[in-house]
């Protein structure tokens, strides 16, 4: 064998890669030696969007906001917050009373909960309305909704923390689902509850998963946001760009919007949490918690409402639960039910009404959620739930099948002309 | 069809905001309150007058544990003096202890300590009470659908006139506003229940407001520095998002987005 073909059988290595950052100087060695600054510059910088993304766009940094804001402020309750079934009430008290600026953290972070959920639904109805959980925003998608279940379940665990009537009540009506899974669900409660009731060691462990279950929702939207700078955003004509003339970059165009619709979202905020913090809670949750008085209505907080309506639809417990938490799943599988090639329902007169409808449906649901489980309100309930599945199960594959959809632009650029023409008509949110 | 849909939501909210509240079919008695709207304050004197009703009238049954005697001289309070403050506690006794010697012992209630209870425990409450449990009233207004109204409804909401179709048992009395129009309480607050010092007069209504206006205060003594801040906050977020609102513009001139 000769010394060449010795060299052949190697192939070289790069291990060493301190090279091609576009900066020079003191950031330019950081970021010769750890790139983040280039990565910064190619993802919120120079990264390009679609020129036609409108306010509905903004939620997702919105979102992003809410969450930096309700870790902040949930670390400073922390700080003086105790999960002890003898002293949490209290403590929150404390914080309310004798903590500096303790009230407005506390009103922050019971708030911001709420306008979380409100950012989100919008940010879900922008992705059914735009189609953006089509192929090739699925995984996007699927990690969305994964984060929406974390958000459930941390904000429920937020929620029994103050230890008032409604959080100890809500803790044992939603712990006791699992009680419906055939053989084992018994065990499983005294298991999750580490007693024989909710009690001191389940609001002890309730404390520790709102922490864990906060930090994994961090976790699941980094990489949210990573795939999204994959697929890049979807926009309201559902046409993916082609060239600069559809885009323009992430800094200062969307950077200057999102302020605009941040601050917008912010100022509501404000509004609500100075003006009326306990508006969007229950007054029974400044009871301290009573296991020997049940209140007369256990209701959870706002934003499950649909979801609990959908439980209380189906007579049987374990159907009622299984078909609570499909409710949400079933959302995963929407990318593979509509199949239209169509993304924007601008194009879809009759996916939009569906969409439409399926808004109603939720404000129904989540009306009946907080009204007594009978009457009229059981019916209206139980119309709703089949509503909600079978837009999943029915309307998006027989709709997808047989709609046709209107004549579509060639391009972003084009969309945008015949929307100067009159040609398309949608809702103008710019 | 999206207009329809525009109207049906307006609709919908409208009816739920009253069905959300469904405390009693009787309307509450509607206070223009002064810590009320966005300029909302306490009057100092009332707090002051509701705090004396607070002592003379609802302590002997009903607790205030989260308050202490300072909160009665910090700002947005009563803001009662210092030497009023620390008069007021002396009135009181607590327990103390353990001392050097393992005993506990008995001193005069500081400022810093908390609201003396009438009750040792719930059961003695219970007990003295004919079973029936006065409930802490430190966040009794936050704790009730109606807040201050609320309050005041079932003060003013005793009648002497029994609607035929409610029946009482032993020490159980008639209530417009309570639930199944029954409470455990007897009539606490009648004309002159109380002497005012600073010449007000002592009507129940009178004394209802002032008692009221306290034990509001007392579930949020910090109601005048949120509504402040909130004011300017507000200011100052419109401005901000006004001038963001032209940066986007200015910046996204020279772009076609006629969208």
């Amino acid at each position: 064998m000769s010394e060449y073909s010795e060299q052949e059988k190697f192939k070289p290595v790069h291990t060493n890669k301190v090279d091609g950052s576009p900066y020079s100087g003191v950031i330019g060695w950081i970021d010769n030696r750890l790139p983040i600054f280039r990565i910064f510059k190619h993802e919120y910088l120079d990264f390009q969007v679609p020129k036609t993304l409108n306010y509905f766009w903004s939620f997702g940094g919105i979102l992003m906001l809410c969450l930096i804001f309700l870790i902040i402020t949930g670390l400073a309750l922390g700080m003086h917050y105790k999960p002890s079934a003898d002293e949490a009430f209290d403590s929150v008290e404390k914080i309310m009373r004798d903590v500096n600026f303790g009230w407005l953290i506390r009103y922050a972070h019971m708030n911001l909960a709420s306008f979380f959920f409100i950012a989100v639904y919008l940010h879900i109805f922008r992705s059914l309305y735009y189609g953006s959980y089509k192929e090739p925003r699925q995984l996007m998608w699927l990690l969305g909704i994964t984060i929406f279940f974390l958000m459930i379940a941390t904000a429920f665990l937020g929620y029994t923390l103050p230890w008032g009537q409604m959080s100890y009540w809500g803790a044992t009506v939603i712990t006791n689902l699992f009680s419906a899974i055939p053989l084992i669900g018994e065990g499983i409660v005294t298991w999750l509850w580490g007693d024989y009731s909710v009690g001191d060691a389940a609001l002890n462990r309730f404390y520790v998963l709102h922490w864990l279950i906060a930090f994994l929702i961090v976790g699941i939207v980094v990489f949210h946001v990573i795939a999204l700078h994959i697929v890049g955003s979807n926009n309201p004509s559902g046409i993916e760009p082609k060239d600069t003339r559809d885009t323009v970059s992430f800094s200062p165009f969307t950077t200057s919007k999102d302020l605009v619709g941040m601050l917008i979202f912010i100022l509501i905020f404000v509004a609500v949490m100075m003006f009326a913090p306990n508006y969007l809670g229950h007054p029974d949750n400044y009871i301290p918690a009573n296991p020997m008085v049940t209140p007369a209505h256990i209701v959870p907080e706002w934003y499950f409402l649909p979801f609990y309506a959908i439980l209380r639809a189906i007579p049987d417990k374990l159907m009622g639960v299984i078909a609570m938490v499909s409710s949400i799943a079933i959302l995963g599988l929407l990318p593979w039910l509509d199949f239209s090639k169509v993304r924007s329902s601008v194009f879809r007169p009759i996916w939009k009404q569906c969409v439409f409808l399926f808004v109603l449906d939720f404000f129904l649901l989540m009306y009946v959620g907080a009204m007594p489980a009978e009457g009229i309100y059981l019916v209206l309930g139980r119309l709703g739930t089949i509503y909600w599945f079978a837009f999943f199960l029915v309307l998006a594959p027989l709709v997808s099948r047989y709609e046709k959809p209107l004549p579509m632009p060639q391009s972003i650029n084009e969309y945008m002309d015949w929307k100067k023409k009159g040609k398309i008509k949608t809702f103008n949110f710019t | 069809m999206i207009k329809i849909f525009r109207t049906f939501l307006i609709v919908f909210f409208f009816l739920t905001q009253n069905s959300f509240s469904e405390v009693n079919k009787t309307d509450l008695i509607k206070v223009n309150w002064p810590f009320d709207g966005f300029f909302g304050k306490f009057d100092k004197a009332s707090l002051q007058r509701g705090f004396q009703v607070y002592k003379e009238v609802c302590a002997s049954c009903h607790s205030m544990r989260h308050l202490s005697y300072r909160n009665l001289g910090e700002k947005g309070g009563p803001e009662f003096s210092k030497e009023e403050v620390k008069a007021i506690a002396s009135q009181f006794e607590v327990q103390d202890g353990p001392n050097q010697d393992g005993e506990m012992f008995t001193r005069t209630a500081l400022p810093s300590d908390k609201f003396v209870k009438p009750y040792s425990n719930s059961n003695a409450a219970r007990a003295a009470n004919g079973g029936a449990y006065p409930p802490d009233m430190s966040v009794l207004v936050k704790a009730r659908k109606g807040g201050a109204n609320y309050v005041y409804s079932v003060l003013m909401g005793y009648a002497d006139e029994i609607p035929s179709n409610i029946t009482l048992e032993e020490g159980v009395y008639f209530n417009k506003y309570m639930t199944g129009n029954k409470i455990r309480m007897p009539k606490p607050i009648n004309d002159g229940s109380v002497e005012y010092t600073d010449g007000t007069n002592a009507s129940e209504e009178q004394i209802s407001k002032d008692v009221v206006a306290f034990l509001t205060w007392a579930a949020e003594p910090h109601l005048e520095a949120r509504k402040r801040t909130g004011f300017k906050s507000i200011i100052y977020l419109l401005i901000l998002t006004i001038l963001g609102f032209i940066i986007k513009k200015k910046i996204w001139s020279n772009i076609e987005t006629k969208v």
